[in-house]
């Protein structure tokens, strides 16, 4: 049991707000010394999954100078325009059809999209403009949520598209751990499995994005236009 | 042979991280000027150089990175934006021009994924093929930057400047998802896992065919929420509560389970903070006040397909 101080910590952390990277770094030493590993391997251990694990940082560090030189030259306020010429376009709808794209790109293993290379240049920018042409200025509650609902698109498009391709890593992933074990499973019927939770999946944003659309409109209309604030 | 490795990406981004140090460096006016420089440098060395550094050295760069961010000496420098009547002058001299390098980046990835992995010459091959995905993001994006230093006529100096700039919003918190993961690892080693699976197997009757599957979904999800990865909870939630009880003790069908139980962990990732790159590095992009947001966006989501993949799998599990 004493193994698990590092999530307490982590919750704790987490909740009175001690800088994050300090708080991952504390539980991760007290697990791995609850665990009974020395300082140096503890040591090694951060430094060998840091490493690993480059993979994640990899795509922003690159699509950074990409995005923000685009940006310079005015690609949100392009995007801004074309989306004002679309009169069916609302927040919610834009985040679906992106939402929709993505999860069948990647169930057909074509890895297209993200936060750094499509959320924060065209997604969230389009879906906003999208409101903005419908209700006018938004408050600042809205832009939060508009952007919010554009990245949860890209995860639910991303998650639940992509066990659908049999080549992917869940997939590999499950069949090793089933070859381990000595059970023979079909990496065809787990991606066919994957289908009806796509399916709910798709669903659930569907309903969500509606309820953003409502949500847009009627805190507009109770507050009235304003400045955004909750964003930096 | 590879020409391409992962590596080298990865050697790319080093030097580039480096290039944001010594800007840095050079910023009489930063704030912050020389923990941030050190921090941008460390990071840089630990992407290029983790070929020949001992995994401890490297540990012992990231607690020191650790320490800058949280005694506050990694922040960002002062910023000098394009004014909205710019970039709005911009937009309407360059029109539809400015999403070509945009549209380049998953263009490249198409084509890459496709075709990249397989062109080799003999023993010679363009890319690793096992990492087509990464090597093909890393090429998309250089290839866009070409392609907007040439459709927006800057240079290249303005591009290393808009990137640093947006680096440094993001600041520590771009290594943030390589810590959570590291100590998901430190987790899996400690035997966390083991715990929780024996805990929850514990904790409630599976000897009912539907509580099993309740168990081992939720046993997903909740491990998937405290490791912030969903492929590290796999391993230890179906070999100690879905192994055991759905497929041996009720004949489930392992396929079923699997799925459908990998996507259940998918809930548990939209629901936490540990899964940094999905969740909070997103809320930091996108410039938002409230770390969570993303998070709370996804929770009835989360809840809602949640629900569909317990009922869709106690429906199905033992029928098929």
């Amino acid at each position: 049991m004493i193994k698990l101080i590092g999530v307490l910590i982590i919750a704790t952390g987490f909740t009175l707000r001690v800088n994050t990277l300090l708080v991952v770094l504390a539980a991760g030493l007290a697990t791995g010394f609850a665990a009974g590993f020395s300082w140096t391997e503890i040591m090694a251990m951060v430094g060998k999954y840091f490493v690993d694990n480059r993979a994640m940082t990899l795509p922003i560090v690159l699509m950074l100078p990409v995005v923000g030189l685009l940006e310079r030259h005015g690609l949100k306020e392009r995007a801004e325009v074309l989306i004002r010429r679309s009169k069916a376009a609302t927040a919610g709808r834009v985040v679906l059809l992106y939402t929709a794209v993505r999860q069948v790109s990647v169930s057909l293993g074509v890895n297209i999209g993200g936060h750094p290379s499509a959320v924060r240049p065209l997604v969230a920018p389009m879906a906003e403009a999208a409101a903005r042409a419908q209700h006018g200025e938004l408050p600042a509650k809205s832009v939060v949520q508009i952007r919010a609902h554009a990245a949860a698109g890209e995860n639910v498009g991303n998650f639940f598209g992509e066990d659908i391709f049999i080549a992917v890593g869940a997939i590999l992933l499950m069949k090793g751990f089933f070859d381990a074990q000595g059970l023979t499973v079909s990496v065809w019927a787990m991606a066919l499995w994957g289908i009806p939770t796509a399916i709910i999946a798709f669903t659930a944003m569907i309903w969500r994005c509606r309820v953003l659309d409502r949500r847009i409109a009627r805190d507009v209309a109770a507050s009235g236009p304003g400045k955004a604030e909750g964003v930096r | 042979m590879k020409l391409i490795t992962v590596e080298a990406c990865y050697a790319v981004v080093g030097v580039y991280l480096f290039v944001v140090a010594a800007r840095i460096a050079g910023e009489a006016w930063h704030p912050r000027r020389w923990g941030s420089a050190l921090f941008w440098a460390l990071l840089a060395v630990t992407f290029a150089g983790a070929k020949w550094i001992p995994p401890v050295v490297v540990g012992y760069l990231v607690v020191t990175m650790v320490v800058l961010a949280a005694t506050g000496h990694v922040a960002p420098g002062a910023t000098s934006k394009a004014t909205r009547e710019e970039r709005e002058r911009d937009a309407e001299r360059l029109q539809n021009r400015i999403f070509w390098p945009a549209l380049l980046i998953p263009a490249t990835a198409v084509i890459g994924t496709l075709v990249l992995g397989k062109l080799h010459v003999g023993d010679v091959w363009l890319v690793e093929a096992k990492q087509v995905t990464l090597i093909s993001l890393g090429l998309g994006a250089l290839i866009a930057l070409a392609a907007a230093l040439r459709t927006t006529g800057a240079s290249v100096e303005t591009a290393a400047g808009e990137g640093s700039r947006l680096l440094q919003t993001l600041g520590w918190s771009l290594i943030l998802p390589q810590m959570l993961a590291a100590l998901g690892g430190i987790f899996a080693k400690s035997g966390v896992g083991e715990i929780v699976a024996g805990l929850v197997a514990q904790a409630v009757p599976t000897q009912v065919p539907w509580v099993a599957v309740m168990a081992y979904c939720g046993g997903m999800a909740l491990f998937t929420m405290v490791m912030g990865n969903a492929f590290a909870a796999f391993a230890v939630i179906t070999g100690g509560i879905g192994l055991p009880f759905i497929v041996n003790l009720h004949g489930g069908n392992p396929a079923i389970m699997a799925a459908i139980g990998m996507l259940s962990g998918y809930c548990g990732t939209l629901l936490t903070p540990m899964a940094a790159n999905f969740n909070l590095v997103p809320a930091m992009l996108l410039e938002l006040a409230d770390k969570n947001a993303v998070i709370k966006a996804q929770v009835p989501l989360a809840l809602v397909i949640f629900a569909g993949n317990v009922a869709l799998m106690i429906f199905c599990v033992y029928r098929f």
